[in-house]
């Protein structure tokens, strides 16, 4: 195995400290990390592929060591080898084989209008399959379901104030299914891949370290009213920004390019935000979007009905 | 669910890939094949998410944020097409400084796109990868032909990519704010005004990227083609093109760097926007929708519509289909090729070649063709960041005007995204967004027939497609693909 202790610290600490491997379930990660390697089976619905994209700007570990050595990645249309009925035929053989162990990620919404036929994923043996029925069907018999993505864990845009798909979360479809795999959900439009690769290796760890169900047990402590995990969701952008003292002292920037001031009036939403942006910061730590221009509130339920109009203050 | 599907007879084989995969979205092909060949073909886009519905008494400015959310592969484009429409319903004039921003906001997610398209997209239809998931399963005849030594430098390659891809995100993302789906390009310009230090780190990180185009990615594509000589005469389609034009090199918008203009039945002619429809007569959408030019467009899903078989509009030109995307682009503005294809052309295939239409019709517009297009096309946009906008580009000079979103207005956006054309038509009203139209790529490529019936370019394109083994159709899919669907 080649993931490294250094490069699971760096993970979850994120470029400016913060939180400690100790915090979470520790000890001797790397030898426990030899054994485990999950089956993971990644679908799409109505998404944009975004959080696939942001999946690939993994730096610690990479995205070569996460595909290579971390899991199993038997399906994910954008990536996957294969194609047509044999990919599919590769998905369900491969579930049906590891059946209540492996891992299911879901990124995109799910429309359940017409049947789910505004989503079709693939056909086999001439059958159609939508991602209302996949999504149902997948995450009955996995031991972990993961929701990638503001889509997946809450709706997301293909849900919101004008759709016709009546899109809705994955989240919403298991429990209208009384579907009770454990499901983890990491938002963000799309989410920074520290929290999509740090969270697949915590639940990882976990689980090999109590077996399956404890792991599983542990991982969901982790988890916030909204599903998401404390350590990487625990905080407030607005409370720790670091243009909160201007907040304090009124200091407000009046247009985009005045980087000196609070950018609340210019409609940041980082008081109704949850995550850890602004010390890990995006793309190799080389900016975020506070300090860019405004945060959108991209990782929470309401996005983006309650968030919009962006740029005015809320 | 309708759909067109002719029943299988008189020797003729229907085969149907679904999912088309290492594609963005959802795609199923399905083709008829006689004696070895396809003779027929249809391509059903199968999802739909109705963003044109859900812009619709927003905010305009608004638009520019949630459109970036149609595609992660190409975000900035369609922040680009966007920012360009509601400028344009706003009357902006941008800074200098706000243009060639955006134009090293929007080329550095060039270069990270065509790199990611060729290795992470199409590469596995030519070399062998890791022996484990998801590289494998494959066809049991996948025609790969490297050798051993070749394909194990492809696969390191592959890895390498992975790298400088994100690299390309972070050169994004210094004045973009993060990648995917940027916060840094707003109407009236960028928010981000480049200082010294950022513009620093983002010449160091070019560098690395520009070093792999120039030494790596544009040789591997000759190599492989030289390797895969007959996929030059395939996948060719109507062999007609268009492009807008993209990256404004002046303030008027007079000079562009890869210009714009459209080529039929061998002719080549200006670009006219009055001419552009979009036609539904074989999408889900209702009749009504259909033959609009996209500032009376109409987005109306019907999902029971007998005799559809896809959720993409089929585009057209004056009632032409025309490919868009790098081929196109190439095809269209003509450039000098490079050095390093100049070479490898006359050592590897023995054709003297000076400028890319000297490729001639029939090799340039093939499905490897395509993947040259893309390649030069990254050496090109590398060289106008290098040459151009990194010498043009004044640290600390604004990059942004204000405006007001007006009560009333309307505004047009045209772009290529590293993928092809793209539009964004904007109608406001009460300072509202009251009519949102959407035409990318996907829309003039992927499309299925249109009221005429004609097929889509992509449709077209599969005709005479070899498929010797319909067990391992991989012709079929890579022929897609050279695309960027």
């Amino acid at each position: 195995m080649s993931l490294t202790r250094r490069d699971f610290v760096k993970l979850c600490t994120g470029t400016v400290a913060g939180f400690g491997v100790s915090q979470m379930f520790n000890p001797s990660i790397v030898q426990a990390l030899e054994k485990f390697v999950p089956h993971v089976f990644w679908i799409q619905g109505q998404g944009c592929t975004g959080c696939s994209v942001s999946l690939l700007n993994s730096v610690h570990p990479s995205i070569a060591k996460v595909l290579l050595d971390v899991i199993t990645l038997d399906f994910h249309p954008t990536i996957m080898g294969s194609e047509g009925e044999m990919a599919w035929g590769h998905m369900t053989d491969v579930a049906k084989e590891q059946k209540g162990k492996y891992i299911m990620i879901f990124e995109g919404s799910v429309p359940v209008a017409e049947n789910g036929h505004y989503c079709i994923l693939g056909e086999k043996d001439h059958k159609e399959y939508t991602m209302l029925e996949t999504t149902i069907e997948m995450a009955k018999n996995a031991a972990l379901v993961v929701n990638v993505g503001t889509c997946a864990a809450y709706g997301g845009i293909p849900a919101a104030e004008g759709n016709v798909t009546e899109a809705t979360s994955v989240t919403k479809v298991l429990a209208d299914n009384g579907i009770k795999t454990p499901v983890v959900n990491i938002p963000g439009c799309p989410p920074h891949p520290d929290w999509m690769v740090g969270t697949l290796v915590v639940a990882i760890n976990a689980i090999e370290e109590n077996g399956l169900e404890g792991g599983l047990g542990e991982v969901v402590k982790l988890l916030d009213d909204e599903g998401r995990p404390t350590p990487f969701f625990g905080e407030n952008i607005h409370d720790n920004c670091p243009y909160l003292d201007k907040f304090d002292e009124d200091a407000y920037s009046k247009v985009f390019t005045d980087k000196d001031n609070c950018r609340y009036e210019l409609g940041c939403k980082g008081p109704s935000a949850n995550a850890d942006c602004f010390k890990r910061k995006w793309n190799g730590g080389v900016n975020w979007c506070v300090e860019n221009a405004v945060c959108l509130g991209c990782v929470e339920p309401g996005f983006p009905d309650e968030m919009s109009p962006f740029y005015e203050a809320g | 669910m309708s759909k067109s599907k002719a029943p299988a007879k008189d020797g003729k084989l229907k085969i149907a890939i679904d999912p088309v995969s290492r594609i963005e979205g959802h795609l199923k092909a399905e083709v008829t094949v006689k004696d070895g060949k396809v003779v027929d073909a249809w391509l059903s886009g199968g999802m739909y998410r109705g963003f044109e519905n859900i812009l619709v008494g927003r905010d305009p400015r608004d638009a520019a944020q949630l459109t970036q959310r149609l595609c992660g592969v190409c975000p900035t484009a369609h922040s680009t097409a966007s920012c360009l429409a509601l400028d344009d319903a706003c009357d902006v004039k941008l800074t200098t400084n706000g243009r060639v921003t955006r134009n090293l906001i929007f080329g550095a997610n060039y270069l990270q796109s065509h790199i990611l398209h060729f290795y992470h997209l199409a590469a596995l239809d030519f070399v062998r990868g890791p022996g484990k998931a998801p590289f494998v399963p494959r066809f049991d005849h996948p025609d790969l032909r490297l050798d051993e030594k070749t394909n194990a430098v492809a696969v390191d390659q592959y890895i390498k990519a992975l790298e400088v891809r994100r690299v390309c995100h972070e050169m994004v993302a210094l004045f973009g704010g993060k990648m995917p789906h940027i916060s840094g390009q707003v109407v009236g310009g960028t928010t981000e005004i480049p200082t010294k230090e950022k513009l620093a780190e983002y010449a160091s990180r070019f560098k690395e990227v520009r070093k792999f185009i120039a030494e790596t990615y544009l040789p591997t594509v000759y190599l492989i083609g030289s390797v895969y000589k007959d996929l030059f005469s395939i996948g060719g389609g109507y062999k007609n093109c268009m492009s807008y034009g993209v990256f404004p090199m002046d303030d008027e918008g007079e000079n562009v760097l890869l210009k714009s203009g459209v080529y039929i039945e061998g002719k080549d002619s200006k670009f006219d926007p009055a001419l552009i429809k979009e036609y539904v007569k074989y999408s889900w959408f209702k009749d009504s929708c259909s033959d609009l030019h996209p500032s009376e467009g109409k987005t109306i899903p019907d999902i029971h519509k007998e005799g559809a078989y896809s959720f993409v509009k089929a585009s057209r030109y004056n009632k032409k289909p025309v490919e868009v995307g790098p081929l196109a682009r190439m095809w269209i503005h003509n450039p000098e090729l490079s050095d390093i294809g100049k070479k490898q052309l006359k050592d590897l295939y023995g054709i003297k070649a000076v400028k890319f239409r000297d490729l001639g019709e029939d090799m340039a517009f093939s499905l490897m063709g395509r993947h040259v297009a893309r390649a030069e096309e990254a050496l090109i946009v590398a060289d106008a960041i290098n040459d151009t906008w990194l010498k043009d580009v004044k640290p600390g000079e604004d990059t942004f005007v204000e405006s007001k979103i007006p009560a009333t207005g309307e505004g047009i956006g045209f772009t290529e995204a590293p993928r092809g054309s793209l539009l964004h038509y904007v109608n406001i009203k009460d300072s509202k967004v009251a009519n949102y139209q959407l035409m990318p790529a996907t829309l003039w490529n992927t499309n299925p027939r249109d009221d005429m019936g004609q097929r889509g370019p992509v449709e077209e394109a599969l005709i005479g497609c070899p498929v010797p083994d319909t067990g391992s159709p991989v012709d079929i899919s890579r022929i897609i693909r050279s695309f960027d669907p």
